[in-house]
């Protein structure tokens, strides 16, 4: 008895030990040059846990924990070793295998204890499952739009909002239910399948432009559940990390949903697609005036300051090493070069800084918005890459706009403009960019990797 | 016990939202990769499910999710690790 309690308290300690570390690992997150440490304070935090719950009391089977340990490292490696242009889709699937999680422990916690389940451990036992059940398909559901197996268009329907509350109060009520009736187990399949149905239902409305925000908002609900989790299995431990992730994952969607001036609710119940017949329409009558690589070269050579504002078209077409060259060329000839990253830009939050910093571009030519706004007048050249919402200047002046009021970046106040663009066909969410027909502005046609590299061979010549 | 519980829920809510707000924006996608991977240490939950094995249903689904969390422990810090390598200054790095 006494040796028992004495290595209880050996693992509540390393798990406060382990509670520091993952507190650590977070703060060290504040800048480039402590991250890395971050991770490693995390690792040996993680370390120690597991090492410690293996030596809890009542343990009888080792093998399997070793088994699925293994299975789980090798599925691991190689979602830890993806391109760095589907870290999205990635990380959406880790959301979904941590909500998997959970949501089995939950499952098992509930047929263990049945019916002996005090009101308070239902409720969040109930909470654990909705939010990961949910998070669970709406992660993959997300996943697979990004990795573009399903399409990335959002699908809506008349009476679609009515229907996925519907089913969401479905839910709640069977939770409430087994909150007051726990000896209840035919009606916990129920209050599992359901929410599993509404993580399908609450993607599908969402367009591609919106995933930075949905991306944090499942962020957030995998912590939450995790907490959720923690209650049940009395862990302070996942307590304190599912209260981490879940409020960096709330942050997170509170500044996405603010760069794009738009509420949670209107982000899942609101889906930007009816707006586009009606806005695209008018384009045609106006002109445009374009220019080739060597004229947007001599243009570029000849400027003092320019400044890029890459978009999820530079990712796409995984243009970023040849920006990275153009970036060399530039700066060669004396050129200071920087970047504007939009909060939303890409796919996710920070995803276009990886995919410059994965091609070398040093961390300090990446500006925010807040940051180089400012600095627009000054600049030369203003060189959009395969962004478009973000620097549609209608989001300042037309009150009619589906965007009006959505901070951009004010590329339209730069001296020239010069757009990388397929063709002028409108942008994911369909609306007209009135950038494009401004007198300062060039628009460059074609794709934007070969565009560039066009552009680096001509000022490579150039000299 | 609950009521303590919920002291730790709020307490670490609040840690959380001073240390994240500091975190730069930069660095946001390998943040979001590493709470994952933080928040995978729901594998304790799972694992003394599997190793306590009180029913086979149990255990089956605890083998499982131990493998879910693993391979987000594991892919996780791997990406992270490896996002963070690629961020460099071109200044010199401070001491």
């Amino acid at each position: 008895m006494n040796n028992l309690a004495g290595s209880q308290t050996i693992i509540e300690i390393i798990y406060l030990i382990a509670s520091a570390l993952f507190i650590l690992s977070l703060r060290w997150m504040s800048s480039p040059s402590t991250a890395r440490r971050g991770v490693w304070a995390g690792e040996i935090g993680m370390v120690l846990a597991i090492g410690g719950t293996l030596l809890h009391e009542g343990m009888v089977d080792y093998t399997w924990i070793a088994i699925a340990l293994v299975i789980g490292t090798i599925i691991g490696i190689p979602l830890g070793m993806v391109q760095m242009t589907a870290v999205p889709q990635r990380t959406a699937l880790s959301h979904a295998a941590g909500a998997l999680c959970v949501t089995l422990v939950g499952t098992a916690e509930f047929y263990l204890r049945s019916p002996d389940v005090p009101p308070f451990t239902m409720s969040v036992l109930s909470m654990e499952i909705i939010l990961g059940a949910l998070t669970f398909t709406g992660s993959l559901m997300a996943a697979g739009k990004l990795q573009e197996v399903l399409p990335q268009r959002p699908i809506t329907y008349k009476g679609q909002n009515f229907v996925n509350l519907g089913f969401l109060a479905i839910a709640v009520g069977l939770a409430v239910y087994l909150v007051m009736h726990p000896g209840a187990k035919q009606v916990f399949p129920f209050m599992v399948g359901i929410p599993l149905v509404f993580g399908v239902l609450m993607i599908i409305p969402i367009g591609g432009a919106d995933m930075p925000t949905v991306i944090s908002l499942l962020n957030s609900y995998a912590g939450l559940s995790a907490a959720a989790m923690g209650f049940v299995v009395g862990s302070k431990l996942l307590i304190i990390a599912g209260a981490l992730d879940g409020s960096s994952g709330f942050i997170l969607s509170v500044i996405m949903s603010k760069a794009m001036n738009r509420s949670f609710t209107n982000v899942l119940f609101g889906a930007f697609g009816q707006v586009a017949p009606a806005a695209a329409g008018k384009a045609e009558d106006k002109t445009v005036r374009s220019a080739t690589a060597e004229e947007a070269a001599g243009i570029l050579a000849a400027a003092n300051k320019v400044v890029v504002v890459p978009g999820y078209g530079m990712a796409v077409a995984q243009a970023q090493h040849k920006v990275r060259e153009m970036f060399d060329a530039l700066t060669k000839k004396g050129v200071d070069v920087r970047f504007a990253i939009h909060p939303v830009a890409g796919r996710m939050p920070g995803h276009m800084n990886v995919l410059l910093a994965e091609a070398d571009i040093p961390y300090d030519r990446l500006m925010e918005m807040d940051e180089i706004n400012g600095d627009f007048p000054q600049t030369d050249v203003a060189l959009v890459i395969g962004a478009n919402d973000v620097t549609n200047p209608a989001a300042r002046t037309d009150q009619s706009s589906p965007i009006f009021g959505m901070p951009i970046l004010d590329v339209d106040k730069a001296r020239t403009v010069m757009v990388i663009k397929r063709s002028m066909s409108p942008g994911f969410a369909g609306i007209d960019n009135p950038l494009y027909y401004l007198d300062r502005t060039l628009m460059l046609f074609g794709d934007a990797k070969s565009f560039v590299s066009e552009i680096v061979k001509d000022l490579g010549s150039s000299h | 016990m609950l009521i303590n519980s919920l002291f730790i829920f709020m307490l670490a809510g609040f840690i959380g939202f001073e240390v994240i707000k500091r975190v730069s924006p930069l660095l946001h996608t390998p943040l979001m990769s590493l709470t994952n991977a933080l928040d995978a240490i729901a594998v304790v939950g799972a694992i003394v499910l599997v190793g306590e094995h009180k029913t086979t249903f149990s255990a089956v689904l605890g083998v499982i999710a131990v493998a879910a969390a693993t391979s987000n422990i594991v892919g996780g810090f791997l990406i992270t690790d490896r996002m963070l390598k690629m961020f460099k200054s071109s200044r010199p790095t401070k001491p």
